[in-house]
């Protein structure tokens, strides 16, 4: 190779390139800042994994279609696996935010419906209502929460749904 | 697909240009980019291992753990972090550039699309291992991490239950879900060894370690680097505030932007897209098969050299066929040949000086055999006059042999510099068909058939077989130097050679009447 640079020179060339690419990763390993979130908002997550009744009820089988199963898958009732699909509605300040009927999950329909939601606010008090429907009624709602929360920027607050413990519950 | 590798190329040529000066080509980082992340990978597993002695699984344990290794242990644990986290961002860095690079030399289609192939789940895999690591920190970084991936995950209609639950609020945490990311953190790594080395399978002799200058100057870099600017966390992580602002590692989190930007769906189908649109690359357009090397059993004794210097495995030695009395022949995987030609290089039968039989070597490219370089030649020169005539010798995918590039130059293309057996320099000049040979390799001094210029200098200094005759006059040999990458560089070297060329002492008989000389 042609010597463009004397060893000294070069060896300075080099530090020089190594000080350039530990500069860059230096600086692209944290920086620069991103902001995924504005910093003066806060943060209601509704988040809930429920599932709905079944579609309809149990019934017995005949005796003529106990009698064309094999032997040993017969069975006295036929329970249906799909489940209904849960509605939520979830209201921030009067406003209405989300409302969606969620069917559930699974390739037979027989799993969860799921529901993850995120909602920006501005800090303060905030009326809540969550209405939750999991059965086969038409109109109005199974479940429904009204609360007050009040909250500081950044701050983030989650809204579970729990039937055994009674409906939605707020987690800090 | 030129018309996007041209630029590139160009891009890469100004970059090695510049490089070069300080660096050399055995040095020069943009050489050996593969290796370097091979070296960046060690650096993370040896740095890794340190500080995993020091790490605890658990939702407090964790965040202070780390904390302890940066400010308490700043001096060893705190540098073992630092030297992780930019040793792994080293690795990214030469992993783009090494793919990117690969394309704009067209290194990724034809024999080679295996390792190309192979390249692109070493990418997922890296950036898992890249987030599953700033998941374990468990800072407000890892937090915003944490929830992004789960959300993004979320949208594949593959988890029961959705995974950003656990993300919701402190309520929600458990301990175990950081014994899952050690394990993951454990795993993918190893997971990418594996497939690192089948990467390899198709590479002879790879390049897994840089030269030790490169590897001392790269770790002086990453250690002065952990010194002065050490890796820090980012505040404890709280699941009841959000983290609003971030610092991200741009070469590992470049895709959250693009999710909260675009939104899930779109960015897994940029992911996915992007991933399979990288796969196939080497198939648009395929590259056009040239004819590969071809064994002549009645010249090959299975001397294995031309195995040994194949740089893509694509020659195995196998039980003699035809019951002459030598113990092996060579064969030749056509799947893996890329017509290189340094195998017929590499042949000791490869002698033009052949008069009492054809000229077949034991192994000799189809379309592009030796005796058609000898003729080559003999054409290329019969138009030489004077005293200073020189014969180029270049590669075909180097600077660009395929006119004369002064008065009174003959311009002869190969495949490969390596393809060339040294005794044709002998021959050239013990014919009296030039005044001096001067060999043009590849530009900057990577050999785009890896080998070809190493195997070629090592065979003109006698260091590998077939080497160069000690009665050649090494003053009429001239080789392009290294770092001289355009038509303008190789058109000076050529002229300086040719200037230098020592006048010839009269010949005492006509190479004509020479009688014929026979391997």
């Amino acid at each position: 190779m042609k010597t463009f640079f004397r060893p000294a020179g070069r060896y300075a060339g080099q530090a020089l390139v190594y000080l350039l690419f530990a500069a860059f990763l230096g600086y692209f390993a944290s920086a620069p800042k991103y902001t995924h979130f504005p910093p003066d908002q806060a943060l209601i997550k509704l988040s809930l994994a429920h599932g709905a009744k079944r579609v309809g009820g149990c019934r017995r089988f005949t005796r003529a279609e106990l009698q064309e199963m094999a032997p040993n898958m017969r069975r006295p009732l036929d329970c249906p696996r799909q489940r209904l699909p849960v509605v939520v509605e979830f209201v921030i300040d009067g406003k209405t935010r989300y409302s969606a009927a969620v069917p559930p999950t699974g390739l037979s329909g027989d799993g969860p419906s799921r529901i993850y939601q995120r909602f920006a606010v501005s800090p303060g008090k905030h009326a809540i209502v969550a209405r939750l429907r999991d059965s086969d009624r038409s109109e109005g709602f199974d479940y429904e929460t009204t609360a007050e929360i009040e909250l500081a920027a950044q701050q983030s607050v989650a809204i579970d749904f729990r039937q055994e413990m009674g409906g939605f519950l707020f987690r800090w | 697909m030129q018309a996007l590798q041209r630029p590139l190329q160009a891009v890469f040529n100004v970059l090695e240009g510049w490089l070069d000066r300080p660096f050399g080509p055995d040095w020069n980082p943009l050489y050996h980019l593969g290796a370097l992340g091979f070296f960046y990978f060690w650096v993370v597993a040896v740095s890794g291992i340190y500080i995993y002695i020091f790490f605890d699984t658990g939702i407090s344990e964790a965040y202070d753990s780390v904390e302890y290794m940066t400010h308490e242990q700043w001096y060893l644990a705190g540098v073992m972090r630092s030297l992780h986290r930019y040793a792994s961002d080293g690795m990214v860095a030469m992993m783009m550039l090494h793919l990117v690079r690969e394309f704009s030399l067209d290194r990724h289609r034809g024999s080679r699309w295996f390792t190309w192939f192979t390249g692109v789940p070493i990418l997922w895999l890296v950036v898992i291992c890249g987030i599953t690591g700033y998941w374990l920190v468990w800072d407000t970084l890892a937090q915003y991490v944490a929830t992004a991936t789960t959300e993004w995950l979320d949208w594949l209609p593959i988890f029961g239950e959705s995974v950003a639950r656990n993300f919701l609020a402190p309520y929600f945490l458990d301990d175990r879900f950081f014994t899952l990311m050690v394990f993951l953190h454990i795993a993918v790594p190893l997971i990418l060894l594996l497939v690192l080395w089948i990467h390899l399978q198709r590479v002879t002799k790879p390049e897994i370690f840089p030269a030790r200058g490169l590897a001392i100057g790269s770790f002086a870099m990453l250690l002065g680097l952990s010194l002065f600017w050490p890796a820090l966390s980012q505040g404890p992580a709280d699941l009841s505030r959000v983290p609003a602002v971030v610092g991200l590692d741009w070469f590992y989190l470049i895709a959250y932007p693009v999710v909260e930007i675009w939104g899930a769906g779109p960015a897994w189908a940029l992911a996915f897209g992007g991933s399979m649109l990288i796969a196939v690359l080497p198939w648009l357009p395929p590259l056009r098969k040239r004819s590969v090397a071809q064994v002549d059993l009645a010249n090959c004794n299975g001397c294995t050299r031309c195995q040994e210097d194949c740089p893509f495995a694509a020659i195995t030695m196998i039980p003699r066929s035809d019951g002459r009395p030598f113990e092996r022949e060579a064969m030749v995987d056509p799947e893996l040949c890329t017509s290189c030609g340094i195998c017929a290089g590499a042949c000791p039968t490869s002698t033009p000086f052949r008069r009492a039989s054809a000229f077949v070597p034991g192994i000799d490219l189809t379309d592009q055999p030796l005796s058609d370089l000898r003729q080559r030649i003999h054409d290329g020169t019969a138009n030489l006059t004077g005293d200073r005539r020189v014969l180029l010798l270049g590669c075909a995918h180097g600077i660009g042999t395929g006119k004369a590039v002064a008065d009174n130059v003959a311009a002869v293309q190969l495949p490969c510099i390596g393809a060339l057996p040294p005794a044709f320099i002998d021959y050239v000049l013990s014919r009296d068909l030039a005044d001096g040979v001067f060999l043009a390799g590849c530009k900057g001094g990577e050999c785009y058939s890896r080998f070809g210029l190493r195997w070629t200098a090592q065979r003109l200094t006698g260091q590998r077989d077939p080497h160069l005759r000690a009665r050649v006059p090494r003053e009429r040999l001239g080789q392009l130097q290294a770092g001289a990458r355009s038509g303008k560089h190789l058109a000076t070297a050529v002229r300086a050679f040719q200037a230098g060329l020592p006048q010839r002492p009269p010949e005492p008989e006509s190479p004509r009447t020479r009688e014929a000389e026979t391997v």
